[in-house]
């Protein structure tokens, strides 16, 4: 049993670490702000929930447990909230996604 | 574990020196102050670094059982050492921007021709 | 493995400060300050500072931070010239730091527990604390009351801190009454913000509560809470605008605030004299000198709070306010 949840939380930190280092990659590789910040994303919500679930099977029924639930909460909270206030002061202070069709531009000539 | 040592004093060397090469050789005063921010962490990293005891933990004494300890001394100098470098970076700051409103500008040798005239 | 961890760490925190030094957009080298606070706040864990950690990360990663955004929100975001001097101050540094790293090779082995540092004093701190004070947490034992004096000292540093920038900052006030379209409002126009803000504000109060009252127990203390207790009010501010924010904690509740940490520390060290003891001799305060002690250590936690809270929050008004 013991055995199995080691081999459990191996694996999800080990997930979790590829998670880190995938939205890293992408962060420096994508050639937009947008794109990065969608990249980077992927840092806050898959590296932060499978790191904490290897931790927390690490500490087994305990106060710890309790307390990483909370920080995975306010992590997914927070996270997503900041990507939108980042984009959304980018959008304001004028630049404009690589992604955007061209009729669009026409349109608000 | 002796590489690990060794290695904690030369990045506090290497810190200290960047931070001290930010305050003597850019002329813009908030990156001086940025600059002597990094070099008290160094300090605060070298004086915690001594405190480290083989196998010990944080000085807090757990519920049953003796344990081996780090020292307690070395960081309750830095948590009031950390104080007092927020409480002068913030000082600093205002300084800066005062000068800014009575010099207009806040790169040394600029503010330096202004003085002169 | 703790070495691999600890070597990258200390990599990364090189790399970050290189990067400080070398960018020229202010706002880049604040952020990077940020990372390199919080990775300095993780080595601190490593090296078993559980307390030094939180308050690195507290002040270093928050507060800084923000104290340096809104000074350059009042200043330049870009460096101007190139550096004076380059060639020689890099000489010099470097020569600097060949001299510091031959000296550490004579330093005492890290972590030996016979170094000199390890035999003087501490082991007489740690033994005599749970026979005096009788709390887990030795850190808390040690600056509350075997060197409360020090942690006066310190405590009207702060003072001073946010008098000084009050004098420097804080006599622009606009004449008059400010009209109505240049009140300004904060992110209130965004709702994403400000619904995840106001659901998160009440607990990063109760978590600063929790850190300010559990600091004789774990890690904390009141440093650590009235940096966060600041943080929870500047996001306030932040969100609904520096109006409101001060209409919900005036100016005068700060001065209050900035004035009654100081007098609670004095007035525990002098309620101390009054009842029969020494300034700052907390084992007067009880019948028990143990309650005594843990007595004061809890009062002059809180004076500690609410000081630093009252600062932290005046020093920012300040540099808020200079913008009108």
């Amino acid at each position: 049993m013991a055995a199995l949840i080691d081999t459990l939380s191996w694996v999800l930190l080990t997930l979790g670490g590829l998670s880190v280092l995938i939205g890293g990659i992408g962060a420096l590789r994508m050639p937009d702000l947008y794109t990065r910040m969608h990249a980077a994303s992927v840092t806050d919500s898959m590296g932060a929930i499978l790191v904490l679930a290897g931790i927390m099977l690490q500490a087994g029924w305990s106060l710890a447990t309790i307390k990483l639930i909370a920080i995975l909460l306010f992590l997914l909270l927070t996270s997503p909230t900041s990507s939108y206030a980042l984009a959304s002061a980018a959008l304001l202070a004028g630049k404009r996604p690589l992604a955007e069709i061209p009729q669009d531009q026409e349109e608000s000539e | 574990m002796e590489l690990l040592g060794l290695y904690h004093y030369w990045v506090f060397a290497i810190l200290l020196m960047i931070g001290f090469y930010a305050v003597i050789a850019k002329r813009n005063l908030i990156k001086k102050l940025i600059g002597l921010s990094l070099f008290q962490a160094a300090v605060f990293l070298l004086y915690i670094t001594m405190g480290k005891v083989d196998d010990g933990t944080a000085p807090i004494f757990p519920e049953t059982g003796a344990v081996v300890f780090s020292n307690p001394l070395p960081q309750v100098l830095i948590l009031t050492a950390i104080v007092v470098g927020i409480s002068t970076t913030a000082l600093g700051l205002g300084i800066v921007v005062r000068i800014k409103e009575e010099y207009g500008s806040i790169e040394e040798h600029e503010i330096q021709e202004i003085d002169k005239r | 493995m703790i070495v691999i961890f600890g070597i990258f760490l200390l990599t990364l925190l090189v790399i970050t400060a290189i990067g400080i030094v070398r960018t020229d957009n202010l706002f880049v080298a604040v952020m990077l300050m940020g990372i390199a606070s919080l990775l300095i706040a993780a080595n601190f864990f490593l090296l078993d500072a559980a307390d030094v950690a939180l308050t690195e990360a507290a002040v270093g990663a928050g507060i800084s931070t923000v104290l340096f955004l809104s000074a350059l929100a009042l200043t330049s975001e870009r460096e101007r010239a190139k550096s004076s001097n380059r060639i020689l101050s890099f000489i010099v540094v470097a020569a600097a730091a060949l001299i510091i790293i031959y000296a550490t090779f004579d330093k005492p082995r890290f972590g030996d527990p016979e170094a000199p540092v390890q035999t003087h004093v501490a082991p007489w701190y740690l033994e005599k604390t749970p026979e005096y004070i009788d709390i887990p947490n030795v850190v808390t034992a040690v600056l509350g009351s075997f060197r409360g004096y020090d942690t006066l000292g310190e405590v009207f540093v702060v003072f001073t801190a946010g008098i000084g920038v009050l004098f420097l900052l804080g006599g622009g006030k606009a004449a008059g009454v400010i009209p109505q379209d240049k009140i300004n409002e904060g992110l209130r126009h965004h709702l994403i913000p400000r619904v995840v803000g106001r659901v998160l504000i009440p607990f990063i109060l109760l978590f600063g509560l929790y850190v300010q009252f559990h600091g004789e127990y774990g890690p904390g203390g009141g440093f650590q809470a009235g940096a966060i207790i600041a943080a929870s009010v500047i996001l306030f501010a932040l969100l609904e605008g520096e109006q409101r924010a001060l209409s919900v904690l005036p100016e005068r509740a700060l001065l209050g605030l900035i004035a009654c940490g100081p007098l609670l520390y004095g007035g525990v060290g002098l309620a101390g004299i009054v009842l029969g003891g020494n300034f700052l001799d907390y084992s007067v305060l009880s019948s028990d000198p143990v309650k005594g002690q843990q007595l004061g250590i809890l009062l002059i936690e809180a004076g500690v709070g609410i000081s630093v809270t009252g600062v932290l929050l005046a020093i920012f008004h300040a540099f808020a306010a200079r913008g009108r």
